[in-house]
């Protein structure tokens, strides 16, 4: 099992460092937790006894860390963070393994690229706007009742599959060199509405990602989502579009479903120079 | 026309399938969530999504046999007319999800690939690699995000759904919401209110559901005045992988593709599962139900691995209990393809790979039958008159129920990839329900007046000072609370209960709630304050935790997930005929007699300053199918099962005479 075999000597305490921030904009510090070893915890697990426990190792009262967390099974997506330096989901961070690298502590910081909310917690509204942005969805007509779909190739499912388990986690956005913080602040007096305006239209000058990349092939390789391919090239062929990657391929080394992102932006690729010839014949 | 406003908070399956079709139908909807819509607890369900089938129909099922399976599985507990209703969209409901690109898995030659689920003998449940609720899920937030982009829908992400708002008629007239970022709250007027909200499986502390499923919002409204329905009827699912933060669940599905549970027969073999040979393997579901073998339905499953580990003392290890599920005898290949998800999860979590060792597994809480209880009107084929209403309207004028948080559809026990198919249904089929409500009214989100709103919100306000700012003297940590009441709950109301361990809870729960009520946060800013939201979510658990256990206390009966020991039906002891007739005679009589006193839902409602709930009980409509013994492995069953058919065929020639 995943515990330390009995044989290896286990340690009494696990030390835990937190980079903390109180809200946006303001300055990052670090915080130590103390706690006594257990056997097969997950950082959540860290999280919830930090919670519990409301004290840092100085034995000083301190309000608990905040964090996002969902499923708890690594199908969410909300519990993503960096962990010793790698961003990855806290709930399938065990403990245990995390130990038998680096034995002195667990050190728990933000995502890099998305503007902090507090603590742990930041705001990734940018990677369900870059969905948004390439139409990931079936422009069916109605959502009556009008029989099946078309029928579908075993092998055109297993390719659509892993695409479609991408769960907006944001890991490879986080690891994407080219994918950079667009950070968004409301001005004094300006109304929640208009402030929700200007973000959004940083976000649409930003990269798209990896991820919206990938999506956009699955709609595209889909009997009726094709129907919107155009308009999704049109979208990935614009300013942070697919001519943004810069082929570091660090999103497919982290993506904790393993969904081929690299592959999907590659096919984006070919699928642009089609698309630009087409166009360019169409004029 | 006036544009109508719905507010829909919960962006699970139901939620989502109820924007997407209010949003169709011209509504205007605002959405609110305590997490991205993405990342709802939809997205755990593994296992697949039912329906008769072009392939089953040929072999005898038809909707009506799929809505039979499900109040049986039910132990007739079921209200039958919207059971019937899901029963008959269920094939259009997988044909939609197909065509908004959910990818099912496919047969060679390219349709739509089935398993076989428990508690029915036919291969319904289509599916998605075992992540179907994922799956679904994404095809509804796609459909969201698409009618967001043309402006029908607001999603407002991590707000915190505070309470409904009510008019002094009584009736909803919008929510007030906090948002858990900038702790700011508002009022959200509306001509009607969805509330789908899921479980609250957080009330046993750990379970297989998401940190979210507090039951905080069902409880809210509870408090508010809507009725609670069945609360007792929690489902514990047979195989979780126990862990220290969650109980993560196995999916039925690692069974219904074959997987077999099974312990050393040799109490605490320590060999290595391979090296145990078959002859010293229980097989002990194989064994005692040799008709539906691992595929019983979950309460039965349940309590026989609890029985073996508990009472047989077979648990493969003394300290941690747990049975063997086996997947190894199916090739790999055929794992990964239909099974890769939740075999990753195992592998991920335990770090095993269950490919080629056996799982180990025990039962955890899984799902809420019981829920808010929600109303419905019948047409003339005894399904649900479609567009009226009440249909799914809680007992709150303009407030709605859907998906987990209401009481329908599942009865006493909630058979396997029926819940994905009753939250889409009930988010589809109430569209035109609540858009008649609210063209009905003749006042509505524009007219709500503003002392309604500012009132609300006050009451809000204060609640959220009290706790930020509240009495010095107080010293309860919520979070060892919330570990209390699991710990209570999980020990007295899930597998086996017994009236006197509840009574003992009651007092218990109580002393807890009024501890809850004196918590001191180590949070007391303003800005993204996680402590205080949860507090309040812990607060809110009472009223849930203490209708549960009450439910449960009243209910001197067998059904379904609830069971009780001190009331169990015997098998049959007689080995001669005669005598076994005149036993299987008095079993069925019994059975009619336990019928007339316990098959009837609960209705519990609250008052507030009230630190229990009054319950009262409410026939259940049985108009469609007569109820009859469930029968799954008990000696004697044929008999009984003779004498009950015998009866039923005297009443329904009695009632055959009586209408002409």
């Amino acid at each position: 099992m995943i515990a330390l075999e009995p044989s290896q000597k286990r340690p009494e305490f696990i030390n835990v460092r937190v980079r903390r921030q109180d809200g946006p904009g303001m300055e990052p510090y670090w915080e130590h937790h103390k706690l006594a070893y257990e056997p097969e915890l997950n950082v959540i697990s860290l999280l919830q006894r930090i919670a519990a426990q409301a004290k840092n190792t100085e034995g000083k009262r301190v309000p608990p860390v905040s964090w996002d967390c969902g499923c708890l099974e690594e199908v969410c997506g909300s519990c993503t963070m960096q962990i010793n330096g790698r961003v990855r989901q806290s709930c399938s961070a065990l403990v245990d393994r995390l130990l038998a690298d680096n034995p002195e502590e667990v050190v728990l910081e933000p995502m890099n690229k998305f503007p902090v909310v507090r603590d742990l917690v930041v705001d990734r509204q940018r990677l369900f706007r870059g969905l948004e942005r390439v139409k990931a969805w079936v422009p069916v007509d109605s959502y009556y009742n009008m029989g099946s779909g078309e029928r579908q190739l075993r092998a055109t499912q297993e390719q659509n599959y892993p695409l479609s388990q991408c769960m907006s986690c944001g890991c490879c956005a986080d690891a994407c060199p080219q994918y950079q913080k667009v950070e968004v602040t409301r001005n004094p007096g300006e109304s929640a509405e208009a402030f929700e305006e200007r973000k959004l239209e940083a976000y649409d000058e930003a990269f798209v990602g990896p991820h919206a990349i990938s999506q956009a092939m699955l709609f595209n390789n889909h009997p009726t989502g094709k129907a919107l391919a155009s308009e999704r090239m049109d979208a990935m062929m614009g300013p942070g579009g697919i001519q943004a990657c810069g082929n570091a391929q660090n999103c497919v080394a982290v993506c904790p479903k393993e969904i081929p992102l690299t592959t999907s932006i590659a096919r984006a690729g070919r699928a642009a120079t089609v698309h630009m010839v087409k166009k360019w014949f169409e004029k | 026309m006036a544009q109508h406003r719905v507010v829909v908070v919960g962006g699970g399956l139901a939620g989502l399938a109820s924007t997407m079709k209010l949003a169709e139908l011209g509504v205007q909807v605002d959405l609110l969530s305590l997490t991205p819509v993405k990342r709802s607890h939809s997205v755990c369900a593994q296992g697949g999504i039912n329906s008769c089938n072009d392939q089953t129909r040929q072999l005898g099922d038809d909707e009506w046999k799929h809505f039979d399976d499900t109040v049986y599985g039910g132990d007739f507990l079921n209200h039958q007319p919207p059971v019937k209703e899901m029963a008959f969209w269920a094939p259009k409901v997988i044909d939609l999800m197909d065509r908004l690109g959910v990818p099912f898995n496919r047969t060679g030659e390219g349709f739509i690939d089935r398993r076989r689920f428990g508690g029915t003998l036919y291969k319904r449940t289509a599916f998605a690699g075992a992540t179907t609720g994922q799956q679904l899920l994404y095809a509804l937030d796609e459909q969201v995000r698409r009618q967001e982009s043309q402006g029908r829908v607001n999603k407002y992400e991590f707000w915190d759904f505070l309470g409904p708002m009510l008019d002094e008629s009584g009736r909803c007239r919008g929510v007030v919401a906090q948002d858990m970022v900038s702790m700011e709250m508002r009022a959200f007027p509306a001509d009607a209110v969805v509330v789908a909200t899921g479980g609250c499986g957080l009330v046993y502390g750990r379970s297989t559901m998401s940190v979210f499923c507090t039951g905080s919002a069902s409880s809210r409204c509870f408090q508010a005045g809507a009725n609670y329905g069945n609360g007792e009827f929690i489902q514990v699912h047979p195989t979780a992988i126990p862990g220290s933060d969650k109980l993560r669940l196995m999916s039925e599905s690692a069974r219904g593709e074959g997987g077999r549970v099974w312990v050393p027969k040799k109490p605490q073999d320590m060999r290595t599962p391979r090296d145990i040979p078959e002859a010293e393997r229980y097989y002990f579901l194989e064994e005692r139900y040799p008709e539906y073998g691992n595929l019983v339905p979950r309460d039965i499953a349940t309590r026989e691995i609890f029985d073996i580990c508990v009472n047989d003392g077979l648990s493969i290890d003394r300290e941690r209990m747990s049975v063997y599920l086996d997947l190894t005898h199916i090739p790999k290949a055929e794992l990964d393809r239909k099974l890769g998800g939740i075999l990753e999860i195992y592998e991920k979590f335990q770090g095993v790979d269950p490919r080629l060792e056996p799982m180990r597994i025990f039962p955890a809480v899984h799902y809420s039958m019981g829920g808010l209880w929600a109303d419905y009107a019948k047409n003339a084929d005894g399904g649900l008159l479609a567009g009226a209403p009440q249909n799914h309207m809680t007992s709150i004028e303009g407030l709605y129920a859907i998906g987990e948080c209401d009481y329908h559809y599942h009865g006493a026990n909630r058979l396997g990839a029926n819940s994905l198919l009753s939250c889409i249904f009930t988010g589809l089929f109430t569209g035109s329900s609540i858009l008649n409500f609210a063209k009905d009214q003749s006042s509505g989100h524009a007219d709500v007046p503003s002392s309604l709103k500012d009132a609300a919100i006050k009451t809000q306000q204060d609640r959220h000072n009290q706790l930020l700012n509240g009495d010095s003297n107080n010293d309860e940590n919520p979070y060892l609370i919330h570990q209390e009441l699991g710990d209570v709950m999980t020990r007295v109301a899930t597998v086996v209960r017994r009236n006197d361990q509840l009574t003992e809870a009651i007092g218990k729960v109580n002393d807890l709630h009024e501890r809850a009520m004196r918590v001191s946060l180590s949070d007391t800013g303003n800005w993204s304050n996680q402590n205080v939201i949860f507090a309040k979510s812990v607060q809110d658990m009472f009223p849930i935790a203490k209708t549960i256990l009450q439910g449960a206390l009243q209910r001197d009966e067998c059904r379904g997930a609830h069971y009780k020991p001190d009331f169990e039906k015997p098998s049959l002891t007689a080995e001669d005929p005669v005598e076994r007739r005149h036993q299987a005679e008095k079993w069925c009589d019994d059975f009619a007699e336990n019928n007339r006193k316990y098959l009837k839902s609960t209705v519990a409602s609250w008052t507030t300053g009230q630190a229990m709930p009054s319950l009262a009980y409410e026939e259940v409509d049985t108009s469609l199918i007569p109820p009859r013994p469930r029968l799954y492995g008990l000696v004697g069953a044929e008999v009984i099962e003779q004498v009950w058919s015998e009866r039923a065929a005297v009443a329904s020639g009695e009632a055959t005479v009586a209408a002409s």
